[in-house]
C-alpha cells in the first residue's frame, strides 16, 4: 500500500523536476499547451453529457475503468490549457489503485506553479475533475471491498 | 458645481487598484462589465461611515444613529435626482440588480400573473432577468416568451410587437446588453408597451455607468441597477418602481424596517420605501453608492460616454485587423465593450494567458447562456471598458491576443 502511494509522489516528483527547468512562466505554459495538444485523451465517442463536469469556463469529460485491480483514466476539454493540465492529472493518477487515488494530496500542481488552476472559481473544471477522479476511485474502491 | 473632471491620468489616479501589478505587469483592468474598480472617495465613505458613524439606522435616538441614518437617507435622495425619479420614495434599497428583479417577480409578478398569462423577455438577457420569471412562470402556470435577436445582436422590433397579445402581462428588458454590448431602444419598446397597458422592467446592471438614465423621460415602470457596476461598492443596488405600482405591492420579505405595527394576530407594513426594506440594510453600501454617484457626476456623463465610446471604436479598428478574430454583438448602438471569439483557441485559454499579462478580461459566457447558444459560440472574451481605461491599455489587450495566438 505505501509503495502505491509513493509511486503516485514519484511520478509528481518528476513533474516537477520537469517544471523546474523553465525560466518563465511562458516557457511553463507553452509546455502544458504541448502536453495539451498531444494527447487523443479520450475516444469521441465517449463524450458524452453524463461523463461531462461542467463548468463555467471550459468543459471536462472524464471517463474510468477498473483494470486488473487499477483505474484507468481518459478525459479532455475543449480548452488546452485545461487539456495539458488533465494530461498531468492523468499521469500521475492513472494506472494507480484506487486507495491511492483516494489518498493523493496532488500538491504538484502548487508546486509548479499553477495553483491559480486549482481555485475554485478559477477553473471549476479542474477542481470538479480531481474531485470527480477521486469519486471514481473511491467508488473502484469500495467495489473492490465488498465484491457482489 | 467644481470643473469636471476630464484628464484621464488624474481620474486613474483616483484608484488605487490601478496602481497594483499582476504577475509582475502592471494591471490592465478590462473587466468592467463584471464589476468596476472604486475610486478612493468611495472606499473613504465607506470607512468613514465604520470609522465614525457605524450604528443601526432608522431606529436609535442616539446621534450615531441619526447620523447614519441622515446619511442613509441622503443618498436616496442622491439616488432620486441621479435617474430622476419623481419621488425619493420610489427608490428602494437593493442588494443589487439580481435582488431588484427578485423582489418585483416575486411581489408584482406574484400578484399580477395567472395561469397562461405571458411575460416577455429578450434573447440577450443574463441569467438574473431569465430565471427569477421561470420561477414565476412555474409556480403561476405562465409563459415565459422570448423576443428574438438578430445576428447582429440586435432586438427584432417586428417580432417584438408580434408577441405581444391579449394575455402579455409583464416585459423584463435589458437596457444594455452585458456580452454583446447592444444598447437596445428601450424607449420605443416602453412606448409600444405602454400602448396596450403593459409594465415594463428595465434591467439596467450594465447601462447606469455609461447612459444617463431619466426613469420619468423612459416612463419605465421598475429600473434596476447595481452598485459595483458604476464604481460603488457590491451587494447594494436600487430598484425604482412608479409610486402607485410600489404602493399596490405586497412586502416581499418581513422583519425590520418594512413593520408599522405587529401583534400575534396582524401586523401592518410600513409605507414606502421601507415596506421593501426588511431588516437591517448594507448601510455601509449605501453610503459608498452616494459616493459613487458623486464621482460619476464629477465627470459627466458626455466625458464618459464619449471616452468609452472611443476606447471601443478604437479596441474594434485594432482588433479587426487580427485575423481569425470574430465579434460577437456588432450592434449599431452599443456601449463601452467588444466581445469576441479566435478561430481554434477557447476563450479559457485566452484569459489564462492575457492574465499572465496582467491583463484581466472575462471569458465564458458571461452568465448569458441562451446568448452563446444562439451565436454557437463556448463563450467569448470580453472587454469591457470603464472611464479610467486608456487607448494604450487597448494596444497592450492588442499584443496579448497576437501572443495568444502565437502560442497555440
Amino acid at each position: 500500500m505505501v509503495g502505491t502511494v509513493g509511486n503516485i509522489e514519484r511520478k509528481e516528483q518528476e513533474i516537477i523536476d520537469e517544471f523546474s527547468l523553465f525560466d518563465d512562466w511562458m516557457d511553463k505554459y507553452e509546455h502544458i499547451i504541448s502536453l495539451g495538444k498531444e494527447l487523443p485523451l479520450i475516444e469521441e465517442g465517449l463524450k458524452t453529457e453524463d461523463l461531462l463536469i461542467k463548468g463555467c469556463q471550459s468543459r471536462v469529460w472524464l471517463h474510468a475503468k477498473l483494470e486488473n485491480g487499477k483505474v484507468i483514466f481518459t478525459a479532455d476539454s475543449d480548452a488546452i490549457i485545461t487539456k495539458g493540465i488533465i494530461n498531468l492529472l492523468i499521469s500521475v493518477l492513472s494506472n494507480e489503485e484506487p486507495d491511492a487515488i483516494v489518498n493523493a494530496d496532488l500538491s504538484f500542481i502548487d508546486q509548479i506553479g499553477l495553483k491559480e488552476h486549482l481555485s475554485p472559481t478559477r477553473s471549476n473544471g479542474l477542481v470538479s475533475m480531481v474531485k470527480q477522479m477521486k469519486l471514481y476511485a473511491l467508488a473502484f474502491k469500495t467495489q473492490l471491498n465488498n465484491p457482489s | 458645481m467644481s470643473e469636471l473632471l476630464t484628464d484621464i491620468e488624474a481620474i486613474r489616479a483616483q484608484f488605487p487598484i490601478l496602481k497594483r501589478e499582476v504577475n509582475g505587469k502592471p494591471l490592465i483592468y478590462l473587466d468592467n462589465g463584471a464589476t468596476s474598480q472604486k475610486p478612493q472617495s468611495v472606499i473613504d465613505a465607506i470607512s468613514h461611515y465604520y470609522e465614525y458613524e457605524n450604528s443601526n439606522i432608522h431606529r436609535g435616538v442616539h446621534t450615531l444613529s441619526q447620523d447614519a441614518t441622515a446619511a442613509y437617507e441622503d443618498v436616496r435622495k442622491k439616488v432620486q435626482k441621479f435617474i430622476n425619479a419623481k419621488y425619493d420614495h420610489e427608490v428602494i434599497f437593493t442588494s443589487g440588480t439580481t435582488g431588484g428583479i427578485n423582489l418585483v417577480a416575486s411581489s408584482f409578478g406574484e400578484n399580477l400573473v395567472r395561469k397562461g398569462d405571458e411575460i416577455l423577455i429578450t434573447a440577450m438577457e443574463h441569467h438574473s432577468n431569465i430565471v427569477p420569471w421561470q420561477m414565476l412562470c412555474e409556480r403561476k402556470g405562465a409563459i415565459l416568451k422570448v423576443i428574438p435577436i438578430s445576428k447582429e445582436g440586435e432586438i427584432d422590433i417586428e417580432e417584438f410587437k408580434k408577441l405581444i397579445g391579449p394575455k402579455t402581462e409583464l416585459i423584463s428588458l435589458v437596457h444594455v446588453s452585458n456580452s454583446l454590448g447592444t444598447i437596445n431602444p428601450i424607449k420605443e419598446m416602453i412606448d409600444i408597451a405602454h400602448a396596450q397597458n403593459i409594465p415594463v422592467m428595465i434591467d439596467g446592471a450594465q447601462a447606469i455607468h455609461h447612459i444617463p438614465v431619466d426613469v420619468q423621460e423612459l416612463d419605465c415602470d421598475f429600473y434596476v441597477f447595481s452598485a459595483h457596476k458604476m464604481y460603488g461598492p457590491t451587494g447594494v443596488g436600487i430598484l425604482y418602481g412608479k409610486e402607485e405600482l410600489l404602493n399596490d405591492m405586497a412586502p416581499w420579505q418581513g422583519g425590520g424596517d418594512m413593520i408599522k405595527n405587529v401583534t400575534f394576530e396582524k401586523t401592518t407594513y410600513n409605507e414606502l420605501p421601507h415596506k421593501f426594506e426588511a431588516g437591517t440594510p448594507n448601510i455601509a453600501g449605501g453610503i459608498g453608492l452616494g459616493a459613487a454617484i458623486d464621482f460619476i457626476n464629477s465627470i459627466g456623463y458626455d466625458f464618459i460616454g464619449e471616452h468609452e465610446a472611443e476606447l471601443s471604436r478604437f479596441a474594434v479598428s485594432q482588433l479587426r485587423d487580427i485575423k481569425g478574430l470574430r465579434f460577437i454583438g456588432t450592434a449599431k448602438e452599443r456601449a463601452g465593450l467588444v466581445s469576441f471569439v479566435l478561430d481554434g483557441i477557447h476563450p479559457y485559454d485566452t484569459g489564462v494567458i492575457l492574465d499572465k499579462l496582467g491583463i484581466a478580461v472575462r471569458t465564458g459566457h458571461h452568465c448569458t447562456q441562451p446568448v452563446m447558444n444562439f451565436f454557437e459560440v463556448p463563450g467569448t472574451v470580453r472587454a469591457s471598458f470603464a472611464v479610467y481605461n486608456t487607448k494604450q491599455e487597448v494596444i497592450r489587450l492588442v499584443e496579448g491576443i497576437e501572443r495568444v495566438k502565437r502560442m497555440f
